[in-house]
């Protein structure tokens, strides 16, 4: 019987992902060729924020992986605590710095994209703020990781760490929603995509279809990412094991 | 090229940090993944040598 | 679980516990905060709630890895792992006897201190109400990064960067509170979310830091 558990096994998942990487890779190549260079090239200007609107195609979809990669670190710790399969673990541990990178990007590009639109590199406004506590939780599952020396001790307690966090994670976003309102415009793409809301707020759709490939691109240099850094530290987690083996005879 | 207007320093440094550290992601993922599997072949091959 | 209460409070009262520690490093913030942003009154008054606060979040945590650390190392924490008493109840009373020795002292401290800041009169009542209400969130959040932390050699640094993000909400809460109340706002939702909060930190975090404990005593 097939399901999908058998990708737990680790040497499948090996030559699974082995099988898919490539083809992965190209279409995030391919995919976030095209979005960045429509967006960039392409499409007209802002009638307010002039040509900074071409930052939104690697602003929103940085930021939206920087939320979903968390998510999915979520989901593969809470896999590792009920199944206690290792390749959950360890792709918990993979997906973390691309998290952290794309929080940093988010952060860059929006501070950049504040300074000329609000006069300001950076405001203590809720959502850059919550994403700044956002990049000090992916800083602390990372340290964490790495801080402890035992492969199974370190899963169990970062997986952990990652529900905790996360409860903590969206109750600071709902604090800090409350502590100031802020000058970041709502979330605009998916009413654009729903074709609703207001028409001032609203993303337009000459925007719309690059942002949209562009986010595709970014959800697939992810899975492609993830794939090559799971099968490292797979690789790594093997090794250590047979280092171990050796020390004991 | 687009006229970028005067926002042109904000565009072209959004982008250029962003691709800069995606590219350094890139890369640093692919150079640990050689260096490891690599690493790992070579104890596998020295442990079934002795085993 | 009342005799581990007291071994706690005897422990941390005896000299080298740290007991008293939390409080003069509380004051030296107080100290330093002048020097460092001027002596204008008027200014001071104003950041007089978020100084005291954040004094006692740092004071709380410069005390935490003590919770565990000493009866890890001469190994009473794997006694207490089998004793009768469920793991959870143990993280519990270590929480509140590192509250007794360290929040409760802050939040009685905390008004003397505001007088040094040129706090509102309007600020003391709401103040200690915040502090009284937070503090102990923010020793059983304390207590569950502790356990994270409680087999590495130089787990300090660690301890505070896993811990500090968790602080956030509690912090924004209880300083939002006393500030509300000195510019004659309604404090009421700060209140309800920082109750909110520390009842549901109390309810389930001990869950998780004995899950932690269990992990690491493995």
């Amino acid at each position: 019987m097939s399901s999908i558990w058998e990708y737990a096994n680790p040497k499948k998942f090996i030559a699974t992902t082995s099988r898919l990487l490539p083809w992965v890779t190209g279409l995030a190549v391919v995919l976030m060729t095209v979005g960045l260079v429509w967006g960039f090239f392409f499409t007209p200007d802002d009638f307010r924020q002039g040509s900074t609107v071409k930052i939104i195609y690697i602003h929103v979809p940085a930021a939206m992986m920087a939320i979903n990669t968390w998510a999915m670190m979520l989901v593969t710790s809470l896999v590792w605590i009920v199944r206690r399969h290792h390749v959950s673990a360890l792709a918990a541990r993979a997906a973390a710095p691309i998290g952290a990178v794309m929080t940093v990007i988010a952060l860059a590009t929006g501070a950049i994209w504040g300074q000329p639109m609000w006069g300001t590199w950076w405001e203590w406004d809720p959502r850059l703020t919550s994403f700044l506590i956002l990049f000090l939780f992916y800083l602390g599952y990372i340290a964490l990781w790495s801080a402890i020396e035992d492969d199974d001790t370190a899963a169990d307690l970062t997986s952990i760490l990652c529900l905790v966090g996360s409860v903590f994670a969206i109750l600071s976003r709902y604090a800090v929603n409350f502590w100031n309102q802020g000058l970041h415009q709502g979330a605009s793409v998916l009413r654009a995509g729903a074709l609703v809301g207001d028409t001032e707020e609203r993303v337009s759709n000459v925007f719309a279809t690059p942002l949209f490939i562009s986010m595709a691109g970014f959800v697939m240099l992810f899975i492609a990412l993830v794939f090559l850094r799971t099968q490292t530290e797979i690789r790594a987690r093997r090794m250590r094991a047979l280092l171990a083996r050796e020390r004991m005879q | 090229m687009p006229d970028l207007g005067k926002y042109a320093d904000a565009v072209l440094s959004s982008y250029a940090v962003s691709l800069g550290l995606i590219v350094a992601l890139v890369v640093l993922s692919i150079l640990r993944a050689r260096k490891v599997r690599s690493a790992l072949e070579e104890v596998e091959a020295r442990v079934k040598k002795d085993g | 679980m009342i005799a581990l209460l007291l071994r706690d409070l005897r422990l941390a009262i005896r000299a080298g516990g740290g007991f008293g520690l939390g409080l003069a490093f509380f004051l030296i913030v107080v100290v330093l905060v002048p020097f460092g942003v001027g002596p204008n009154s008027s200014l001071l008054s104003k950041i007089a709630p978020g100084i005291l606060w954040l004094g006692a979040l740092l004071a709380c945590l410069l005390s935490l890895d003590r919770i565990f650390a000493l009866d890890w190392e001469d190994g009473s924490l794997d006694l207490l792992a089998t004793a009768p008493l469920p793991l959870e109840a143990i993280v519990s009373v270590k929480a509140l006897a590192h509250w007794l020795t360290t929040g409760l002292p802050l939040v009685i401290a905390a008004p003397v201190f505001g007088v040094l800041l040129n706090l509102p009169a309007a600020g003391y009542g709401p103040l200690v109400l915040s502090l009284l209400i937070g503090t102990p969130a923010l020793s059983v959040i304390g207590t569950f990064g502790a356990a994270l932390t409680v087999g590495l050699k130089r787990g300090g640094l660690l301890l505070s960067l896993l811990v500090l993000p968790l602080y956030v909400p509690t912090l924004i809460f209880g300083a939002e509170m006393a500030r509300r109340s000195i510019e004659g706002l309604s404090a009421q939702t700060s209140l309800l979310m920082l109750a909110g909060i520390t009842s549901a930190v109390i309810a389930l975090l001990p869950f998780a830091s004995a899950a932690v404990l269990r992990v690491n005593l493995r």
